[in-house]
């Protein structure tokens, strides 16, 4: 053994040995990744995949730049100061009647429609009316015939915007911006500027929810922690019941006891503490009160595996060092908690803020969270664009919470000293 | 031989007739009278279920005496929280709060108090110097070794001048060799500081090597409550002699008392004298105590005056570097000790037939287990 050691180390000592450490290295990395392997393709496909292709939609603009490609290219180092010249029309002219021809034109125009309302009328007016091809040097004049559109800069600075490969358009859009006829970045008109409303809403009800969670779920967490364990378990049943029943049934369990006949309401009017029914439901109350509910048990969670690993022995030495119950709850136990605060906080903040189904069904019109905008863009109206744009900005808030969330963890060290 | 420490006679501690029982059904402390004097150290030693923590926690306030009441300072605090009762409390494992650093662990008793902040670093400061940790002050406790925690959890429950320091097995988690050390420094922390400790645990030695007093806890009583020194000599119960230190015990009956000693009839035949200390009267059964440093080994018909000669078979020999231990079937007990001075177990080989002797003083007789 000694001789052994003492000939490795004659060699070419340190290379070798370093080497041999890779080598070792290597074996152990392989079986590592080779037991991941098979989770890490699947998130690949199902859930790495999707993400960069939805965020690849919310700036991908290829409509005009397929229907109309010579307009596209004839616009190219047109600065915008002024109508094109002839020879832009004249692209136009021949696009327009190849793209009616192979039946495209309405991809380009619900495409233009977007950046200025009515653009699809002016596009498709034109390809039916345009039967043939204009004389060379008559196109201007053709097209601004047929529609006084083509007459108009703010039409050629529309299909310029939108001529790829990449836009910006949906993410100012998602954000209640625009580019005025010169490109630059200013404020949607106020009649289409929702979508900031909506992100405050949908923050706003999220921190609500994670606040009523917090207040609900500390107290209970604490039982749970500093129960028997035999009744601690039942208890902890009784918080894992709801995981067992459907997302839909619950909320709809909330329609049934909150509605106007609902037994909230009937029970309340038979005590006669009410005349008329109280509007429980299809508002923020509603909301607050179904999500908190469904949520719940992710805050409830966190923090009872946290307060289980608090020994009880602190509070006794803190007791024994001269701190009231109080000073010794807010100043000792309280920050052994924070943690589990976090974790349950971020957890809830972040579900509550991809929540849809339940604000859907349990709020009103003014209740509607991000969600429901994403899938009206997807499933009603087919605007990928958009609805991967409000997406993106929903994915990049929820990110960068999650990174203050982990500096603000990371900061502080909970290491216990109880070996116990 | 009270450790350097001249304990006053005045009771800081009374406890009258506690008594203490979690289910209803069964007394984990039966009817505790127990004193505990200003400036001493005293020990509670049991095996674990002996009442020992359950008393100390009563102390501390974490556990209410179901009978009885318990003063401190002639004020009864049976009804006071733990945190209105001054009194310092050092935990099995520590209890160091791991979101604070050393400093602020040490000053947390102050704080609390609403000590005015320049004192309160000032006597944080005097406390880590004392425990020999003011580099450490800004660490964490998880960054501390076993030994370091244990002084940090020292030097905060000390901080505050309180009128008691109670210590509940602090030092169970420890290496032996850490042990031995930190027994040493707490028993010169008591003497410099003239505090008063009240320390548990169930290590016998532990508690001699320590106490100004230890009371003997065995199934919700107080067996014993003396000096170390006369808990070893003087054993007034089987349990107290075979708790602490190692103990021969034979068994017989009384046959007549005699101005204080008595002739005892062994079971397995023959008979000796000695000390009557816990005895029925003339026919009882008796469980007789000798130390195994009391008993010579007689060989070859050698003489000895004492009246006490027993016929002994070696069973084997233990050489333990500053002595050695003789092993004996001595009147039925197949484990009958004896201590060698070293060198001396070369004389003795396995089953050799050989007498031993002890002087009717060093024999006491006590109560039958």
């Amino acid at each position: 053994m000694t001789a052994a050691f003492v000939a490795g180390a004659e060699g070419p000592p340190e290379v070798s040995l370093k080497r041999r450490l890779k080598r070792a290295e290597r074996a152990r990395q392989f079986k590592a990744l080779a037991l991941v392997l098979p989770l890490l393709v699947f998130l690949l496909f199902t859930f790495l995949g999707p993400i960069a292709g939805m965020l690849w939609r919310s700036v991908d603009d290829w409509e005009v730049p397929q229907v109309l490609p010579h307009t596209v290219s004839a616009l190219a180092n047109w600065d915008g100061k002024d109508l094109p010249d002839e020879k832009a029309y004249a692209a136009l002219a021949a696009d327009i009647q190849s793209a009616r021809a192979a039946g495209t034109v309405a991809i380009a125009a619900k495409r233009l429609n977007y950046s200025v309302n009515g653009f699809r009328t002016i596009l498709t007016s034109t390809a039916r009316n345009l039967k043939t091809a204009p004389e060379p040097g008559t196109a201007k004049d053709t097209l601004i015939k047929i529609n006084p559109a083509w007459g108009e800069r703010s039409s050629w600075a529309a299909i310029k915007g939108a001529s790829g490969p990449v836009t910006s358009f949906y993410l100012l859009a998602s954000l209640d911006l625009t580019r005025n006829v010169d490109g630059q970045v200013v404020a949607a008109p106020e009649d289409q500027s929702i979508y900031r409303d909506v992100f405050a809403r949908t923050f706003t009800i999220s921190f609500g929810v994670t606040a009523l969670c917090l207040l609900l779920g500390f107290p209970v967490a604490y039982l749970l922690a500093n129960l028997p364990a035999g009744r601690s378990n039942l208890l902890l049943i009784f918080v894992l019941l709801p995981f067992w029943t459907s997302l839909l049934v619950r909320t709809c369990a909330w329609i049934v006891i909150l509605q106007s006949e609902g037994i909230v309401n009937d029970s309340l009017r038979w005590l006669g503490v009410i005349d008329e029914p109280l509007r429980l439901i299809y508002n923020r109350f509603g909301v607050y009160v179904a999500m908190t509910h469904v949520l719940l048990p992710f805050m409830i969670l966190p923090l009872y595996s946290v307060m289980k690993s608090i020994s009880p022995a602190y509070m006794r030495a803190a007791a024994s060092l001269g701190a009231p119950p109080v000073t010794a709850f807010l100043r000792i136990y309280l920050p052994q908690t924070l943690p589990g605060i976090g974790a349950g906080g971020l957890l809830v903040f972040i579900l509550a803020l991809g929540y849809y189904i339940t604000p859907a069904l349990v709020g009103g019109a003014g209740d509607q969270m991000i969600s429901y905008f994403i899938a009206f863009y997807t499933t009603e109206t087919v605007n990928w664009g958009l609805a991967s744009a409000l997406g993106a900005v929903l994915l990049l808030a929820t990110l960068v919470l999650a990174v203050v969330y982990g500096k603000l963890v990371h900061g502080q060290q909970t290491t216990g000293g109880m070996k116990n | 031989m009270d450790g350097g420490m001249v304990a006053s006679t005045q009771a800081l501690v009374r406890f009258v007739g506690v008594q203490k029982t979690y289910d209803g059904e069964h007394l984990v402390v039966k009817n505790l009278d127990l004193d505990i004097r200003k400036g001493e150290f005293l020990t509670l030693l049991g095996p674990s279920g002996s009442g020992k923590t359950t008393t100390l926690m009563m102390l501390a306030g974490f556990e209410v005496p179901t009978h009885g009441e318990i003063f401190l300072a002639d004020r009864p605090i049976k009804n006071m929280p733990p945190h209105k009762r001054d009194i310092g409390m050092v935990f099995q494992n520590y209890a160091l709060f791991p979101h604070l650093t050393i400093e602020e662990n040490v000053a947390f008793p102050l704080t609390v108090r609403k000590t005015p902040k320049a004192e309160i670093k000032d006597r944080v400061q005097a406390a880590l110097r004392m425990i020999k940790l003011e580099n450490l002050a800004h660490r964490r406790p998880g960054q501390l070794s076993g030994g370091q925690q244990q002084r940090v959890a020292l030097a905060r429950a000390l901080v505050f001048n309180p009128q008691l320091v109670l210590m509940d097995e602090p030092l169970g988690a420890l290496d032996k060799r850490l042990r031995e050390h930190m027994q040493l420094e707490i028993k010169h922390l008591h003497e410099t500081m003239g505090i008063t400790v009240v320390y548990v645990t169930h290590d016998q030695s532990e508690a001699l090597t320590m106490s100004d007093r230890i009371a003997v806890f065995n199934d919700g009583i107080v067996q014993q409550i003396d000096r170390p020194d006369a808990l070893y000599e003087r054993p007034v119960n089987s349990f107290v002699a075979n708790f602490i230190g190692e103990n021969n015990v034979l068994h017989g009956s009384v046959e007549n008392i005699e101005q204080g000693y008595c002739r005892v009839a062994l079971a397995a035949g023959g008979s000796v004298v000695a000390q009557a200390v816990n005895v029925a009267g003339s026919g009882a059964a008796t469980a007789l105590s000798i130390r195994p440093e009391r008993i010579s080994i007689l060989m070859d018909g050698e003489a000895t005056d004492s009246p006490n000669r027993l016929p002994a078979t070696v069973q084997d020999t233990i050489y333990l570097g500053d002595h050695a231990l003789a092993i004996l079937q001595v009147a039925g007990n197949g484990e009958f000790m004896v201590k060698l001075p070293p060198g001396a177990h070369a004389a003795l080989g396995h089953g050799q037939a050989v007498s031993i002797t002890f002087r009717p003083e060093d024999c006491r007789a006590l109560d039958p287990v």
